[in-house]
């Protein structure tokens, strides 16, 4: 028959099947097999430097596309190289597919060379795990592995496959469907509970709704904007839901939370209705979850049940798809009468509460004439991409000051380690983000901590042309640390200073690509826009005051409204 | 709270490590676990009984039931539900309380299933709590030895189990759009 091949090509019809067209990953023994057929194979290979790359750049792809990122590596340390990027996923429900290598099913158990219990390691990093011992398995498997990565709320998926099954030999048939009868996705929302929201919508005068990465991930912007402009109600986005709203848009508050804005924490302390949407009352938005928005009414629509009532009980639960249940809200509230004159008063009294709010305490971008302030520079690449590229960060103090004053005009534009924090992810990730975007100005901006764990990927960004602008922002220190032990540790500061960062002009050339080192805050503008200009990649390594602090801050225990507002003297903004 | 869950779900390797993983990842106390296959060889039952804060409760059930190997999570702790432990004791004691040890054992519906000129061997099935009586009875007339087989339990009302249909594929043929 026609259709025998090998495993590893069955693999490779699967994925082209599912619409994959580059994996990221890094060979070993015992994934020869699939990198033979990867060697002429229409499907794009990406060798990174790290396998834990790999998985983040696979997540790059996908938090850029939607689609299903795909990253690779062998058994034993190639795997468990992986398991900070599976939990990332996990961690920010990105829908990513990791394929593992493993010792010939014989072999296992017996602590072979490069072996490693994969499938265990990886239970608590995916959302659904595989062993494949049986070639007859694969093909299922794999279309298995893509649905659940891809269907209710994303997150990684991996498959962990034996030397023997790539090596054997098979008949392909394409798997026409996938059974999995305890797998339940919910994603109409009971229409009951969307009756009531839109009742509580309509009956509230301090409304606020707070959405997340949920949104992003059922691309539910359209449906978002027409509720919250049909209803003229304000909105905060969460970290990872930053993009969801244009920046710019008038009900746009802002992001709340530890280093949300002064506007964005008084809002949802203040209102008296929470509509949460697709987002799970992580810590670092609620502070001290008993003081969590005292006055509000909850209506939490999430397609995962589980997170539901989890950190706070809703009066209005709806399980579904945002993007279908706000369809639905949608209609009704359009339906449904105006609010009557008293809460129309209110609600013209809130918005004038929250614009007050906005003005007293925006977020601050100060400039100096002798050191490129962090917030500066984060202005400046606000100025320059004009909310249209691709931001990718790492995690710390430049994360934050970029979700504060970086605009995006749409979803998917923002990427970061959002739940996980881990250090290490902007770089690779903007690896994924160029992929699957070509043409597009993608930043990767990382602090000197987190660039240097990523500087092995400058390997792969010049031999695989990805015009990705680095920008460093280099203050010498772990700065989130040295934020903490500054202000919680009197000062005292341990582990924490960043000795010997490389010349970055020297570095970037030495991987053959451009780089300059600015400090002065005159020299900002025109080293950026000519980053920008620059055809191919571009390492900016921007020298900013050492000992600024991310403010708005709200210590961690304290409710979000204890604010520490700046440096000066801590500010503690009363409750009203 | 002791909170008593009854799963069913695929048998399938890493199945039993998804939901033991879970619970410890999640924080929560086993206190037993049982498990075996159903009618249908392809499933297993679990009774697993978990200390756990009572407002938590759901939030357990919730946890099991997204992973994808189980078909059903229900909470049977004020369900109408039987639960029900097996346990096994030996018993030594001296020959004068012999007589005294097979009355008590016959009391809580013991049966001796090994008997010997040191002791017995007896087991007893019931409820959890009935059966701790039982072993202090058992250990005030001698040095004894316990197994427990943890809790089992069974629904005394059917619920619906609602599996999922088959879903399509891609491979089906479904043209993917290409992004731009």
């Amino acid at each position: 028959m026609s259709n025998l091949m090998s495993g590893a090509r069955m693999l490779m019809e699967c994925l082209v099947r599912e619409g994959v067209d580059c994996i990221f990953g890094y060979p070993g023994g015992v994934t020869i097999p699939l990198y033979d057929v990867l060697y002429d194979h229409p499907v794009r290979h990406i060798l990174v430097r790290h396998e834990e790359n790999a998985a983040f750049a696979a997540e790059g792809y996908a938090r850029t596309t939607g689609r299903v990122g795909v990253c690779c590596a062998t058994s034993g340390p190639g795997a468990t190289n992986l398991t900070t990027g599976l939990v990332n996923a996990l961690m920010d429900s990105i829908p990513i597919v990791a394929l593992t290598g493993q010792v010939t099913s014989k072999l296992i158990g017996s602590d072979a060379f490069q072996e490693a219990d994969t499938f265990g390691i990886t239970r608590p990093c995916t959302k659904h795990n595989y062993l494949v011992k049986n070639l007859d398995d694969l093909a299922r498997v794999i279309h298995e592995a893509f649905y659940v990565a891809s269907s209710g709320r994303p997150g990684p998926v991996a498959v962990d496959i034996t030397k023997d099954v790539f090596q054997g030999q098979g008949h392909y048939q394409p798997v026409a469907s996938v059974h999995l009868p305890g797998y339940r996705v919910i994603t109409d929302g009971h229409t009951g509970q969307i009756r009531r929201a839109a009742q509580l919508i309509a009956e509230s005068g301090r409304p606020l709704v707070y959405t997340g990465g949920g949104i992003v991930a059922s691309a539910a912007t359209p449906e978002l904007r027409e509720l919250v402009e049909s209803a003229d109600l304000p909105v905060v986005s969460t970290l990872m839901g930053l993009g969801s709203m244009p920046s710019d848009h008038p009900n746009f508050i802002s992001m709340p939370g530890m280093h949300g804005s002064y506007a964005a924490n008084m809002a949802l302390q203040s209102c008296d209705l929470l509509i949460a949407l697709g987002t799970r009352f992580d810590d670092r938005v609620t502070g001290r979850l008993t003081d969590f928005a005292p006055r509000a009414k909850v209506i939490h629509v999430d397609i995962d049940p589980a997170e539901i009532g989890k950190n706070r009980a809703p009066e209005v639960p709806i399980v579904g798809d945002a993007k279908r249940v706000l369809g639905k809200l949608n209609k009704l509230v359009a339906e449904g009468p105006p609010p009557d004159e008293k809460t129309a008063a209110a609600r013209r009294a809130w918005w004038r509460q929250i614009r007050q709010w906005k003005e007293q305490h925006p977020f601050d971008a100060p400039t100096s004439d002798t050191e490129i302030k962090p917030q500066h520079l984060m202005a400046e690449i606000d100025r320059v991409s004009g909310g249209r590229a691709v931001v990718c960060s790492d995690v710390g103090q430049h994360q934050m000051w970029a979700a504060q004053l970086i605009r995006f005009s749409e979803p998917r534009l923002w990427l970061n380690s959002g739940g996980l924090g881990s250090m290490g992810f902007g770089l690779p990730a903007a690896m994924g983000a160029q992929m699957a975007r070509p043409g597009k100005l993608v930043f990767a901006i990382v602090g000197d901590g987190g660039f240097q764990m990523s500087i092995p990927e400058l390997a792969t960004i010049v031999s695989n042309g990805l015009p990705i602008k680095i920008v460093v922002m280099n203050n010498g220190y772990l700065g989130m640390v040295r934020q903490w032990q500054t202000l919680f540790y009197n000062n005292r500061l341990s582990g924490v200073e960043l000795n010997g960062f490389p010349d970055a002009e020297k570095l970037a050339a030495a991987y053959g690509f451009k780089g300059k080192t600015i400090d002065k805050p005159g020299d900002l503008a025109a080293a950026l826009e000519a980053a920008v200009e620059e055809p191919g990649p571009y390492l900016l390594n921007v020298k900013v005051s050492p000992h600024e602090c991310v403010y708005p801050m709200v210590p961690a225990g304290s409710a979000i409204h204890e604010m520490v507002l700046g440096p000066p003297q801590p500010v503690a903004v009363p409750a009203k | 709270m002791l909170q008593v869950i009854s799963l069913l779900l695929e048998n399938k390797p890493g199945a039993l490590m998804r939901v033991t993983g879970l619970l410890s990842q999640r924080g929560y106390n086993i206190e037993s676990l049982t498990v075996a296959r159903t009618l249908d060889p392809e499933l297993s039952r679990m009774t697993i009984a978990v200390e756990v804060d009572s407002a938590l409760r759901q939030q357990v059930i919730k946890q099991m039931n997204k992973l994808i190997n189980v078909l059903q999570a229900t909470d049977l702790t004020e369900a109408p539900a039987v639960v029900r432990e097996l346990v096994l004791v030996r018993i030594r004691m001296p020959q004068e309380t012999r007589a005294a040890v097979l009355k008590e054992a016959e009391i809580f519906g013991g049966r001796v299933v090994d008997s010997s000129t040191e002791g017995f061997a007896i087991e007893a099935t019931g409820a959890p709590e009935k059966l701790n009586e039982f072993v202090d009875v058992m250990g005030s007339y001698g040095e004894i030895e316990v197994t427990r087989s943890g809790a089992l339990a069974i629904a005394l009302e059917a619920k619906k189990l609602k599996l999922q249909p088959p879903v399509p594929t891609r491979a089906g043929g479904r043209v993917e759009e290409k992004v731009v």
